[in-house]
């Protein structure tokens, strides 16, 4: 590497990392006035564990973020099935829109389009309509990283266990399935972070009663900074860290082992 | 091409000591050699032998991890690629997809007045029969006509040495001998020293002057391709360079003719040292190309297996009284059929004794 | 007629749910958005009109289709606000977008050049703030650009200037906020072209003579252009329809669609525009999405 390439590379990551650096080292600041170092201090983290509201609003995140990255892997590797095995149908480039779009259309407007829906079906706002709109705009990320690996997975295997026999049920669930788990899990994982992280969306479709953290946060975040959210912020970072540390530590074991 | 002019005032390569290390393994190991001017040389070895790792360094590509590289008297171990009077045709051709066959061939001559640079970029192209193309794109032409420009880029720079990595690895059969005939008469005319590496050893035999034989990062033999064959000073060299024979035996005494009797299990044979010079008693083997055996009245017994027809010749597999094998081959005629009984002998100057 | 194969039957089995899905929660909804968007406010709930009379029959449907009209549209061409807001739009990610081309070229040209083992490691550095809250990374930036703020103490500090600057509720704020947080989304796509180059072609030009900056202007970056592209797509996109970062960083006069359709919506409850404002958005982005739906795509499978 030259010089030129190694201060790029340096300033480059020291931009993307300094300001969590920033939060992290704020959130033990003994003193709530950001510019004054008041010691090292856990007391945001306290105040933060009796913040009823706040860890409400965490587990409603989780709860909606469990439900809806199950529904959109579910629905984003039927989807990628659908693309990658069963080649040309009708309505294909439809289907292609339907899955994808949600991915590129701007937040704001998922957001407010779904809401009129369901203020139009009557349908109550809560922590089901959230469900729904996270899963609506995941599927597309989830069928991504599924097409990908089923792109790349040797096909002749399935044809291998069709010529002895097996049926396409029986295909699908001993052979295209178990081939696909790390790609399901990984995209599995893609779609609870999205949901995890989603305000704009969730702040249209969220109703009384289920406030998301990122709203809770953002709500808080208007009012200026808050030492609180500093702390909640580093153990969100600290959270996600560890969860994608890990994912790369299973990927590089199974890329060792099986390419 | 105006004027190929000979590279009057560049003496050839001169190697020593040549080195590279990558982490603990060494890929090249001590290389000395010198080539003359204008001289056509082949590395060939398997891969991993460290022949690319060789030509890299010659290139400037790999720093030596030890060892000097001079070209004309100068030396060029320090340069970067870019300083260097040394210009390589790479195995993929690495043609620049995003540029004309005439920018291609014309990027080496940036700084060159422009209508120099236009001429020396058409004579180019007539050089290697490609006029007219010289506005297509590298991905609208084949693959013979792209090994062409790869070449004729490579020569802009008028370099004191051209380096080729497997420069008929990615064409056809057909294509290969076709090309293999070209590329001979392009460096005839120029005079310009070629160092091509190849893993074929026919290859290497058509087009060398003079072939280096590498095994594990070193030089095992040099020499011309007929040399190479006929003397091997391995068994590798001469399992690499074509079919061959290994009869194991014991050293028998020298005579004065320069044969040594080696003393097999089935009898006596005479072959030529092979420059080893073992001594009397020492484990050896013989090494006879199948087409130097002949099968007739005498030597030592065997039993034909079979007889495959090749049109220009017949081989044949041979078995001796103690189980091995070994093949002979001639042109096609009357000859022992498959299970007859015959006995093969060879003529002492065509068998080699080489180290066990 | 012959029973479909069951593979067939498979095949459609496997598609169902999600277009079911879609159909129900996508497709219906922009639907609705456009036809919305086609309205005139209204104080009922909801609050616009006209509702589709569901049970009116053919006589519902064409009362319906009189009563639509384009006010919306023509108030967002007309208006001072909505013109300002549509070019801030452009603007902001138009600027960010050029920003992060030239911030995000030397980053993956340096992580396509750094040595073969530490590339896993720096990619995953690159990536790991694209897992971090997307909130939290732009509120990590009001205590640094804020007037008491970090940047500030440390350039007083530093002598750098004599008066605390204001950043924060600036333009700049804006525009350092879209260029923080869409840096990976231009990096990796760069990175994973230029990775992707046969590094044969950079030795065949150092061969012929070529300096490592001719190298890199003549060969690396012209081959590199459709990664360029692609990430310029990937980060323009959702830029233009960015709601949080000229909310939170930005100021009263920092006007960008994403922000509008928002106020509208939630301040002053004007459904119809709001709806107007979705689909203007929309209508903008969906060239650059055309354009570049492979790479839409293919960008977002990195991490």
């Amino acid at each position: 590497m030259t010089a030129v390439t190694r201060t790029a590379l340096t300033l480059g990551l020291a931009f993307l990392y300094a300001p969590i650096a920033v939060l992290v080292a704020y959130s033990f600041n003994a003193s709530n006035l950001v510019t004054v170092w008041g010691g090292f201090s856990l007391r945001w983290y306290a105040a933060l564990f009796s913040d009823a509201p706040l860890i409400a609003s965490a587990l409603v995140s989780l709860e909606v973020a469990i439900l809806a990255s199950l529904i959109a892997t579910i629905l984003g590797t039927l989807a990628a099935l659908a693309f990658e095995r069963h080649g040309r149908f009708r309505g294909r480039a439809l289907f292609t829109g339907l899955v994808y779009g949600p991915m590129v259309m701007p937040e704001v407007m998922i957001g407010l389009s779904l809401l009129l829906t369901f203020i139009g079906i009557g349908l109550d706002r809560g922590i089901a309509t959230i469900v729904i709109a996270h899963a609506t705009f995941c599927t597309g990320f989830v069928a991504v990283v599924v097409s990908a690996r089923l792109r790349g997975m040797d096909r002749t295997l399935e044809e291998a266990a069709a010529d002895l026999g097996a049926g396409p049920w029986r295909v699908l669930a001993t052979i295209t399935l178990p081939l696909l788990a790390p790609a399901i899990l990984a995209g599995g994982l893609l779609a609870f972070t999205l949901s995890l992280d989603d305000l704009v969306i969730a702040s249209f479709v969220s109703g009384p009663g289920a406030t998301t953290l990122p709203m809770r946060l953002y709500s808080q975040v208007r009012l200026g900074v808050n030492p609180e959210i500093n702390a909640a912020s580093t153990l969100l970072v600290g959270l996600i860290t560890l969860a994608v540390l890990a994912a790369s530590w299973l990927t590089a074991r199974r890329g060792g082992a099986g390419g | 091409m105006g004027d190929p002019a000979p590279h009057l005032d560049t003496a050839g390569l001169t190697l020593r000591g040549l080195t590279k290390r990558f982490g603990t393994h060494l890929a090249v190991d001590g290389i000395d050699l010198a080539l003359s001017e204008g001289e056509f040389f082949c590395l060939l070895g398997p891969s991993g032998c460290g022949k690319s790792t060789l030509l890299r360094m010659i290139a400037g590509f790999e720093p030596p991890s030890a060892g000097t590289i001079r070209l004309g008297g100068q030396d060029i171990t320090g340069l970067p690629p870019h300083r260097r009077p040394v210009n390589m045709m790479f195995q993929s051709y690495a043609l620049f997809p995003h540029m004309s066959v005439a920018a291609n061939i014309g990027y080496g001559l940036k700084g060159r007045p422009r209508a120099e640079a236009a001429a020396r970029v058409d004579g180019l192209l007539r050089l290697v029969r490609l006029d007219g193309l010289g506005d297509r794109r590298p991905e609208t032409l084949s693959g013979g006509q792209r090994q062409r420009v790869a070449l004729a880029r490579a020569l802009a720079r008028e370099p004191g040495l051209l380096l080729l990595d497997e420069p008929l690895g990615a064409l056809d059969r057909g294509l290969r001998e076709e090309t293999q005939g070209e590329l001979r008469a392009v460096q005839r005319r120029l005079r310009t020293g070629f160092v091509v590496v190849t893993h074929d050893p026919e290859e290497a035999m058509m087009l060398a002057d003079r072939i280096g034989v590498m095994e594990r990062g070193r030089l095992v033999q040099v020499g011309p391709p007929a040399e190479l064959y006929r003397r091997p000073a391995s068994r590798y060299v001469a399992g690499l360079l074509g079919d061959v024979n290994l009869i194991p035996g014991r050293l028998g005494p020298a005579s004065p003719d320069g044969t040594r009797a080696v003393v097999t299990v089935h009898g006596t044979v005479r072959a030529t040292d092979g420059g080893s010079s073992p001594a009397e008693g020492a484990e050896v083997v013989v090494a006879v190309r199948p087409e130097s055996v002949r099968l007739g009245a005498e030597g030592l017994p065997a039993t034909v297996l079979d007889a495959t027809f090749l049109g220009d010749r017949v081989r044949r597999g041979l078995r001796l009284p103690d189980g091995s094998a070994l093949r002979a081959s001639a042109p096609p005629g009357d000859g022992p059929e498959p299970g007859a009984a015959t006995r093969l002998s060879f003529a002492p100057a065509d068998a080699v004794i080489l180290p066990a | 007629m012959a029973a479909p194969r069951p593979d067939r039957i498979a095949a459609r089995l496997v598609r169902l749910p999600p277009l079911l899905w879609l159909c129900a929660f996508f497709l219906l909804p922009f639907a609705i958005t456009l036809k919305i968007s086609l309205s005139e406010p209204a104080t009922a709930i909801p609050p616009y009109l006209p509702v589709l009379d569901w049970q009116g029959g053919l006589d519902g449907w064409s009362s319906f289709l009189e009563a639509l009209n384009f006010t919306n549209y023509l108030t967002l061409a007309r208006d001072d606000l909505y013109q300002a807001a549509t070019l801030g739009s452009l603007a902001y990610a138009g600027a960010a977008t050029a920003l992060l081309v030239l911030l995000g070229t030397p980053i993956a040209y340096a992580l396509a050049r750094a040595p073969r083992r530490w590339q896993p490691v720096l990619v995953a550095l690159v990536v790991v703030p694209f897992w971090t809250s997307f909130l939290i990374r732009i509120y990590a930036w009001i205590a640094i650009l804020k007037q008491e703020g970090l940047a500030n103490l440390v350039l007083l500090k530093l002598g750098v200037i004599a008066h605390p600057l204001v950043i924060l509720n600036t333009d700049a704020a804006v525009m350092i906020g879209l260029t923080y947080a869409y840096l990976p989304f231009m990096v990796l796509p760069l990175y994973a072209v230029m990775d992707r180059l046969d590094p044969s072609l950079r030795e065949a030009a150092a061969d012929l003579g070529a300096s490592p900056a001719r190298i890199f202007w003549t060969v690396t970056l012209p081959l590199s252009l459709p990664g360029i592209a692609a990430g310029a797509a990937l980060c323009f996109v959702p830029m233009v329809g960015e709601f949080v970062i000229p909310d939170l960083l930005g100021g009263s006069e920092t006007l960008m669609l994403g922000r509008v359709l928002w106020s509208e919506f939630f301040s002053n409850r004007d459904w119809p525009l709001a709806a107007a404002v979705a689909v203007l958005l929309l209508a903008i982005v969906v060239g650059p999405v055309v354009l570049f739906r492979e790479s839409l795509r293919g960008g977002e499978d990195t991490p």
